[in-house]
């Protein structure tokens, strides 16, 4: 589902993010990516995302080249992708229902279908009492939750999160975290940055970690296995 | 359609949100319009009063005192032979002096006349030519037998039409000039917008819209805003030539005349408003060209 080969990234101030990283994730794999800020993670989940390309190396992503993407090709490569941002990224001109509808707008989505499923994201996440209220007015892990529906509404088959738990207290960060499950469950591919540990230790999944833009390892759960490069679980 | 419909009310909503600055842009826009098409509107009144009043071109053929009725007849049937002649009316002396008695208050003045000093008198109408043509053919008549002196009528019509020309002129550039400022406006309009829309443009980009669904909404406001502009300058005109219709009343009264000014056509009126639509449409179109390659989602 996503593939990197001896992928380097290097910002044009002349800060080197990632170098010679390779990896390869399969279709409804959960995945988690580790490493202190700095690491190159939120720069990993970019270059999926085609936010930036690369200097050198290929990024598939559902066997598309992403790094090579024509500009007026990415809305759709992003379309099929679910980014939960690190800064939420939330509206707060609109209110909680509009926020989630935003992408179904984009897609040209039936207007009635489209009310239909912003519900059931809302639900998924426990926000549907919330619909009309502003952002704003929502707690920290509620504003991650309505980001994590926004995500979903379109059912995207690779969902994409950068520090989801990031300022969350345990008991927030433990819900989200039992969300991204239930959505692994139901055969999506999932690539979650964090930077906190204690949530990895609870969990039996797959890690690739990131040290000053080198890929170290990559680990099952707490236990780090010695291969590195492309590998799977 | 109905995502497009719910985009498009989020936008008005917004625009809206600060109506003090979208109602002073459609101000602007307004009166900038309403200037070249007010004269427009004069200018189309000065050339139907012309029309109305020249009608077509007449040259009037003065005869000698002296003229007898057989040298009346001859020329009569050499006017009535010439190319360029459409037909001749012959006005007798006496029945002149009789027109001049009616037409204007004088009768008292003309009866105390001991003799009638107006001479015999050629209408000849030409058929239609040029105002060089015309004023050859006067040079022409006027040396003919008999003839004392050729008056072109409608030399100060030919006059006026050059001065109108000059006017359209005028109007064309005002018209140009002014075009591009409304095209400014809107671009610096949309600018602000897509400024405090940067957010809003950022997520959408992440999420997946394309160009043409986050330009969509800024086009339809420029055009919006263009529309709302013609139709002020269409109120600014109707207005004015209203107030200027009153006046014009009073002025036309004292000399026993009906004068109106009228308003656009229905034509002209639709013009107006599709052309401004258009102009706000362009200005959107080139600012969003302009400013939305900046937005990059990071």
């Amino acid at each position: 589902m996503i593939r990197f080969t001896q992928v380097h990234k290097r910002y044009p101030g002349g800060y080197q993010a990632l170098k010679n990283v390779s990896f390869e994730i399969a279709a409804g794999e959960m995945v988690f990516l580790t490493g202190h800020s700095g690491a190159g993670k939120s720069t990993l989940l970019k270059l999926i995302a085609a936010i930036e390309r690369p200097n050198l190396g290929s990024v598939l992503v559902n066997h598309q080249n992403v790094g090579a993407l024509k500009e007026r090709a990415l809305p759709f490569l992003r379309r099929n992708l679910g980014i939960i941002f690190q800064d939420h990224k939330l509206l707060f001109d609109r209110n909680v229902f509009d926020n989630v509808m935003l992408p179904l707008q984009i897609c040209g989505f039936d207007y009635r279908e489209s009310n239909k499923r912003v519900r059931a994201a809302l639900d998924k996440v426990g926000l549907l009492k919330r619909e009309k209220s502003n952002p704003i007015e929502l707690s920290g892990g509620e504003q991650q939750r309505l980001c994590i529906a926004r995500a979903i509404v379109n059912r995207p088959a690779i969902l994409l999160a950068d520090e989801p738990t990031g300022n969350l207290d345990t008991g927030y960060a433990q819900e989200i975290m039992a969300i991204f499950k239930s959505f692994h469950q139901v055969g999506v591919t999932l690539l979650i940055s964090t930077h906190d540990e204690t949530v990895l230790q609870n969990n039996d999944v797959r890690v690739l970690a990131l040290k000053q833009g080198e890929l170290q390892t990559t680990s099952t759960g707490s236990g780090l296995t010695a291969a590195t490069g492309s590998g799977q679980a | 359609m109905r995502h497009a419909l719910a985009q498009n009310i989020g936008l008005l909503r917004r625009m809206f949100a600060s109506p003090l600055a979208g109602i002073l842009n459609i101000l602007v826009i307004g009166i900038a319009l309403s200037l070249p098409a007010g004269m427009y509107v004069l200018l189309q009144n000065a050339e139907s009063l012309i029309a109305q009043l020249s009608g077509t071109p007449q040259i009037s053929l003065f005869l000698g005192m002296d003229a007898k009725a057989d040298d009346i007849d001859k020329l009569q049937k050499q006017l009535e032979q010439h190319a360029a002649i459409a037909h001749v009316e012959f006005v007798a002396r006496a029945q002149a002096l009789e027109q001049l008695k009616q037409s204007t208050g004088l009768a008292d003045v003309i009866g105390g006349l001991n003799q009638n000093p107006l001479p015999d008198a050629f209408i000849v109408y030409p058929k239609p030519s040029s105002a060089q043509a015309l004023e050859a053919l006067r040079n022409e008549l006027a040396k003919l037998p008999k003839v004392e002196q050729a008056q072109l009528d409608s030399a100060w019509a030919y006059k006026l039409e050059a001065m109108l020309k000059f006017g359209r002129m005028v109007v064309l550039i005002l018209a140009s000039l002014l075009s591009l400022a409304l095209v400014a406006v809107t671009f610096n309009t949309i600018r602000l917008q897509i400024l405090t829309q940067r957010d809003e443009i950022e997520v959408a980009k992440l999420i997946g819209a394309t160009n043409g669904f986050i330009r969509r909404p800024f086009l339809y406001f420029g055009a919006t805003q263009g529309l709302l502009g013609g139709i002020m300058a269409w109120f600014i005109i109707t207005i004015s030539l209203l107030l200027l219709n009153h006046q014009l009343n009073a002025l036309a009264q004292l000399y026993v005349s009906q004068f109106v000014l009228h308003s656009l056509s229905l034509g002209d009126s639709l013009t107006l408003l599709l052309f401004s639509m258009y102009l706000g449409w362009l200005g959107a179109w080139l600012s969003v060209a302009r400013h939305l390659s900046q937005i990059k989602p990071h």
